[in-house]
């Protein structure tokens, strides 16, 4: 057990691509807790996707140890959190763990929006914040206007912010210093009874469900009977480690700690994040308040593309659902896309994350259909129905009025780029709730449908300001709005699958510009193929596809017909990732795409 | 009865050298300095002998001398080819002898020469009848050199063909269809039109991919060429009988029709391939591309083959629809049953509603309307 005041708990507030791993690896490297030559980029992202995509998703951590100038040995352990605004559930819990924060802006940036979502889960769990100027090496760092930046939009000092360069090393032992310094201890009592939190839990192919617990009051012990207070269940610790960040087993972890443990619990449905954790036998008296459970805001179906792998993508989907207890599925059929499952996820990186795993991880081609939020479908009898899936809307003369949900969006933008994003949030319903400057930066806040952001509006946001805006939402509330099922029909079948909830006034575009998108997915035929858009009965948009008019190998004589067969070979295979509908083909990435709009 | 009889038995010679390479030729061509014929003729020669051996009593349909240019090789060279052939297999009374000659003046001097060797028909090389074309095609002739040769060739063979090539830079529909009727002016009973086709690993495929291969007509504009090719050639008596060849009733490529009509043929030369069937067993050949390595093969080890391996029932007959659709009389649905031991179903009906592909006198045949969209036929028909 360690001296409450030689610990510091932390963890990293940053924007995506604002250096908070390169940060983390530097900390990492300097203290000497990880030898250089096992040193790797991106040292706490563990999954494949984290490393590709620069992103962490599950919660991490690692304990480092540091021999500060006052001559005294701490433990530093930081909490890595992910940035993305699908995962702020993890970052609000994760920050419940600790006592302060690093700041980190780039400061050739300026804070973006998630930066500011996460400051305020920071300060609202009374951390002590410390700011860190990044990347203050490249020539274009304005360390002066991003101090003013700091103090303007989050409104804390900036005036000592360490100034740092993690790609290069320069200014890491000032941070490791400002930790020890101005980062309080954490408190806690040895001697009451064991209180700890349930930070995160994930499956370990080898260990089974692993959980990471701070000490809050009290020791924990290899052996010890405990009980998880809310779940009303009680395991034996088989195992008790902290990461460095590899595992390494500890007698003992006492208040103001973190660390693992293992205690044959099956899934991680089993644990609940936030949930206390205490001895059996002497239970505290004052279990924490604990947190609410994140639940799916976007659905689509994931369908396999040769319906033969249905069971394999059943078993992928347990395995996943295993260590991710935010994800939901249910089984679905379509009458084009055959069995699957109607799944729901925090929003759409989540659900790429998901569709990313499944066909990475577990080798399966899947057709993702269009993402949906949940509609709530009043009917004249006064029931309610929860829609998930267009493809279930009910008869509309049964229908009195459909609400929908929306979302208050933050987003921060330089202002040259100012006019353009509003027109964007105009154009997909959104009411202005809020325009201030800082600077040369715009924040707006806007209430938005979810269901016009779900689909791209990330990527059209990205797009018009050359990815100089930042983004970030919560939900608000539900409402009533002029809602339409559009149907698309290829070939004069409806393909149940590209069915769409939209609004009114605006299907009409929505529906060309699906269908002009739907005749640039699907691949000549033989014949041409109308592509129509209609609400009810009534076709609203048509497309037609040409015929193909030629495809014919010039050459083809005896040294030809191996070369020639592989080819076959090759495009039959092709047409395999295909969906037939009637006589056409479509292809697997049309039933996404044709919802991604160029406005 | 063994299937391949159906579609006969032919003897390819691969002659893999060029005085230069066509910049849109995707064939197993090398340019060399200096080619030692004797050592050739002793390779040739003792393979001749190897597959004469692997296929004793069988007629022999057709012999035909490809390349590369095969008209580079001394007539000499090819009599002593042919000598052995004819005293290895009984040679079928209309047995075919084609030689690829390009139309220079030097190889015209050698026509004469080998139809005394006993060629009987001539496929010329002359790809088109505009020199800048032929400049930008990378031809060693022009247009004056290959009509004397033509007249040579006219006057020393019953059966000519030649090529040419369409959809080339800069040309225009009517371009085509000038050039086109000029040739059938001066065709004798077989033409060879080629839709010019950009391939990978060739300089024009390398120019193509930099985006320096310009003014290429448009994909619509080459299929218009495409069927302004079969109006013209239909009304002057030279209907195609397969995709890129036209020939007059009964001056169909014999030799050219084994690979369509899923005979054996036995290739041999650097890189050419073979189907022979041994005791009862359908297998692909091939032999090593180098002319260099494929030479030392022979001499070292009696054997130019490189690889045989077994073509099993779903191959052959993926092979089968894949060579016998390309012909306008079709495949013989019996026979397409034989040779998997399933009846060949065609399931999807529109093929029929649409007129793409027609089902007559048990012979199932990819129509006028459907051969310009023959991949696409394909993929739905083999299963």
């Amino acid at each position: 057990m360690t001296d409450l005041n030689l610990i510091r708990n932390f963890s990293i507030v940053a924007h995506i691509d604002h250096g908070k791993s390169t940060l983390a690896d530097r900390l990492i490297q300097s203290t000497n807790t990880v030898a250089d030559r096992d040193m790797k980029a991106q040292m706490l992202d563990s999954m494949d996707i984290e490393r590709e995509r620069g992103i962490t998703i599950k919660a991490n951590s690692v304990r480092i140890e540091y021999k500060a100038q006052d001559g005294e040995t701490y433990i530093l352990n930081l909490i890595d959190t992910p940035g993305h605004v699908d995962f702020a559930y993890e970052v609000s819990r994760s920050m419940q763990a600790v006592e302060g924060s690093l700041l980190v802006v780039d400061a050739s940036q300026g804070v973006e929006a998630q930066t500011l979502a996460n400051v305020y889960h920071a300060l609202d769990a009374d951390h002590e914040i410390v700011p860190v100027l990044n990347k203050i090496d490249l020539p274009a760092a304005e360390p002066e206007r991003v101090r003013k930046n700091i103090e303007d939009v989050i409104g804390i000092d900036a005036s000592d912010a360490v100034e740092i360069s993690a790609k290069t090393g320069l200014g890491i032992p000032d941070v490791l210093e400002a930790i020890v310094t101005r980062l309080p201890a954490p408190k806690g009592d040895r001697d009451a009874p064991l209180k700890a939190m349930l930070v995160d839990s994930w499956y370990d192919a080898y260990l089974g469900v692993v959980v990471m617990i701070r000490v809050i009051d009290g020791t924990i012990k290899k052996g010890d009977k405990i009980r998880m207070m809310r779940a009303g269940a009680t395991y034996g610790i088989d195992k008790l480690s902290v990461l460095k960040p590899q595992m390494v087993d500890i007698a003992e972890l006492g208040p103001g700690e973190i660390g693992i443990f293992t205690a044959s619990i099956k899934q991680v449905r089993d644990t609940r994040v936030g949930d206390t954790i205490t001895h059996d036998k002497k239970q505290t008296a004052e279990p924490l308040p604990g947190f609410k459970p994140a639940q799916p805001v976007v659905f689509c179906g994931l369908f396999p593309v040769d319906s033969a792998e249905f069971e394999d993508l059943r078993n992928a989907i347990e395995k996943l659902a295993l260590n991710d207890a935010s994800f939901s599925s249910e089984m679905e059929t379509s009458a084009a896309l055959g069995f699957g499952f109607r799944c729901g996820f925090l929003g759409l990186l989540h659900l790429e994350v998901i569709r990313d795993r499944l066909e990475r991880e577990y080798d399966i081609d899947l057709i993702t259909t269009a993402p949906s939020v949940i509609y709530h479908v009043h009917m004249k009898d006064g029931t309610m129905v929860e829609l998930h899936n267009p493809a279930d809307m009910p008869d509309m003369t049964y229908v009195d009025h459909i609400q929908e949900p929306r979302i208050k969006a933050t987003i921060m933008v330089p202002d040259e780029y100012l006019g353009d994003v509003l027109k964007l949030c105009q154009d997909r319903r959104g009411v202005q709730i809020d325009l201030t400057y800082a600077g040369s930066r715009a924040m707006v806040v806007y209430d938005l449908p979810l269901n016009e952001v779900v689909f791209d509006f990330y990527d059209r946001l990205k797009s018009v300001t050359k990815g100089y805006a930042s983004f970030d939402y919560v939900m608000t509330d539900y409402q009533q709005d002029e809602l339409v099922k559009m149907s698309i029909l290829v070939n004069e079948e409806p393909v149940d699958a590209l069915s769409t909830m939209v609004h009114r006034h605006r299907a009409e575009a929505r529906g060309r510009g699906m269908c002009e998108k739907l005749k640039d997915l699907i691949p000549r035929h033989m014949f041409k193929i109308p592509i129509q858009a209609a609400i009810g009965g009534k076709v609203i948009a048509r497309e037609t596809l040409a015929a193909l008019r030629k495809d014919v190998t010039a050459k083809c004589y005896g040294g030809d017909a191996t070369r020639k067969k592989k080819l076959l070979e090759k495009q039959k295979k092709g047409k395999k990732k295909m969906r037939q509908f009637g006589r056409v083909e479509i292809p697997q990435q049309a039933f996404i795409n044709a919802l991604k709009m160029d406005d | 009865m063994e299937d391949w009889q159906n579609g006969g038995f032919g003897l390819y010679i691969h002659w893999p050298f060029c005085q230069a390479k066509c910049p849109y030729c995707d064939f197993n061509s090398h340019v060399s300095a200096s080619i030692n014929e004797e050592s050739w003729k002793a390779a040739f020669l003792s393979e001749i002998d190897r597959v004469a051996n692997l296929t004793q009593g069988r007629l022999l349909n057709s012999v035909f001398f490809g390349g590369g240019t095969p008209s580079l090789m001394s007539p000499d060279l090819v009599n002593a080819l042919l000598d052995r052939v004819r005293s290895s297999w009984t040679l079928a009374n209309d047995c075919e002898i084609t030689l690829e000659a390009n139309p220079t003046s030097v190889e015209a001097g050698r026509f004469i020469g080998y139809h005394e060797a006993g060629v009987n028909r001539l496929s010329m090389g002359i790809q088109s009848l505009r020199d800048a074309d032929l400049k930008a095609l990378g031809r060693m002739h022009t247009v004056a050199e290959a009509r004397s040769a033509f007249d040579i060739a006219r006057n020393t063979f019953d059966r000519i063909s030649f090529d040419l090539i369409y959809a080339r830079q800069q040309q225009s529909l009517n371009d085509w269809k000038n050039e086109l009727t000029e040739a059938l002016d001066m065709a004798a009973d077989h033409l060879s039109l080629y839709q010019l086709t950009i391939e990978e690993g060739t300089a024009f495929g390398e120019r193509y991919s930099r985006g320096k291969l310009r003014n290429l007509p448009t994909e619509d504009t080459a299929t218009d060429m495409y069927f302004a090719t079969q109006e013209i050639c239909d009304a002057a008596g030279m209907s195609a009988y397969e995709v890129s060849n036209h020939a007059q009733n009964g001056s169909e490529s014999r030799h050219n029709e084994i690979y369509w009509r899923y005979g054996d043929y036995i290739g041999i030369g650097p890189g050419a391939h073979g189907r022979l069937t041994l005791d009862g067993e359908k297998y692909a050949t091939d032999t090593l591309l180098s002319p260099g390595l494929w030479l030392e093969k022979v001499r070292k080890t009696g054997s130019g083959e490189h690889s045989r391996s077994l073509l099993p029932p779903d191959e052959q007959l993926t092979e089968f629809l894949l060579m016998g659709l390309r012909l306008a009389d079709g495949i013989d649905l019996a026979r397409a049953a034989e040779i998997s031991g399933n009846p060949l179903e065609v399931t999807n009906q529109f093929l029929f509603e649409d007129g793409l592909v027609k089902i007559e006198k048990g012979r199932l045949m990819v129509t006028p309307k459907g051969r310009p969209l023959l991949n696409a036929v394909l993929r739905e028909i083999i299963p």
